[in-house]
């Protein structure tokens, strides 16, 4: 523990990540007591094995208990979002460097 | 790293978990549940506009202004309310006052709740397992990790954050300040005197 001065995001995805979080809240998809509740416990499972270093280990925690908050208020499917994932894997290798990188507007998982 | 890898030109293949928080962006946005403008506005206030500086000119505020000082500990929400600061959660902010007596300190046990609108993102340390669990345990050793020592006479008070409630620290006002404006003291607040774990610069450090 120091106090030196830290990146206010250390990763762009754990900005990406809280973003969407502050968003759904605001827009009332579920309360912020809600999402403590859930976050601590993942939080707390996490920390079973090793301690958290509160770096990308919290934001990882961050992005399970989203996804499963997700899954039980909006209907998201695990099998959903493994399939973007690979989605997006397929669209960062196929694109040449310096491209900006988009899904293909047909792929595979697209509903 | 690819990009540096002639036989391998694509783009930089982002870590598992981002390609993870890119794929549930997608299938929010193609149930229209984000706005990626909205995600957008929200990082950049939290990266550029709200910070430990809001939280400072609050303090500096309340050592120049006793009434302002009153105010913001009988019922901070209010107060920092009309000075713009407002909980995007609906928190209630709570600000406790430093004396020769008591030193605050403030952790969320549970998980990483945080004066946001105040203080901005929490840095990692406090969102570590041992800060988490170590503040209340041994607070006074976790100060002296931090290079605070405090007279023996001072007890020290740690305060858990809520999902409702969070805290700010209004440290003491350093001694030999006595003829800086506001501005001039804000620059000697540190984050870490609002959290508890640090105490403001002294003047001529600055």
């Amino acid at each position: 523990m120091t106090s030196a001065p830290d990146p206010v995001f250390e990763q762009p995805w754990h900005a990406q990540v809280f973003a969407m979080t502050v968003h759904l809240n605001e827009t009332g998809l579920f309360t912020w007591p809600e999402w403590t509740v859930r976050f601590s416990a993942v939080l707390q499972r996490h920390g079973l094995a090793r301690d958290l270093d509160g770096g990308d280990d919290y934001f990882l925690a961050w992005l399970d208990t989203l996804e499963s908050l997700l899954s039980d208020t909006a209907g998201t499917e695990p099998g959903e979002i493994d399939a973007l994932r690979d989605a997006w894997r397929r669209a960062y290798l196929d694109t040449p460097h310096g491209t900006p990188v988009r899904l293909p507007q047909r792929d595979p998982s697209g509903p | 790293m690819p990009h540096d890898d002639p036989d391998h030109p694509h783009s930089v293949l982002p870590p598992e978990p981002a390609l993870r928080v890119k794929a549930l962006e997608t299938v929010l946005a193609r149930r229209g549940l984000v706005d990626p403008a909205a995600l957008d506005e929200i990082i950049d206030t939290y990266q550029n506009r709200i910070g430990p500086q809001i939280g400072a000119s609050v303090v500096a505020r309340a050592w120049c202004e006793p009434d302002f000082k009153a105010a913001l500990l009988a019922d901070a929400t209010p107060v920092l309310a009309e000075m713009g600061h407002y909980g995007r959660q609906g928190e209630h902010v709570v600000v406790v006052e430093n004396t020769p007596d008591r030193h605050n300190m403030v952790v969320c046990t549970l998980c990483s709740c945080y004066p946001w609108p105040l203080l901005g993102i929490p840095p990692g340390w406090y969102k570590s397992d041992a800060y988490r669990a170590r503040a209340v345990r041994e607070p006074r050793r976790v100060l002296a990790d931090f290079g605070v020592a405090l007279p023996k006479g001072t007890s020290i008070r740690v305060w858990d954050s809520t999902a409702e409630v969070r805290y700010l620290v209004l440290p003491m006002r350093p001694p030999g300040s006595d003829g800086l404006d506001a501005g001039a003291l804000a620059a000697l607040v540190t984050r870490d005197s609002m959290i508890g774990t640090g105490l403001p610069s002294a003047p001529e450090a600055t």
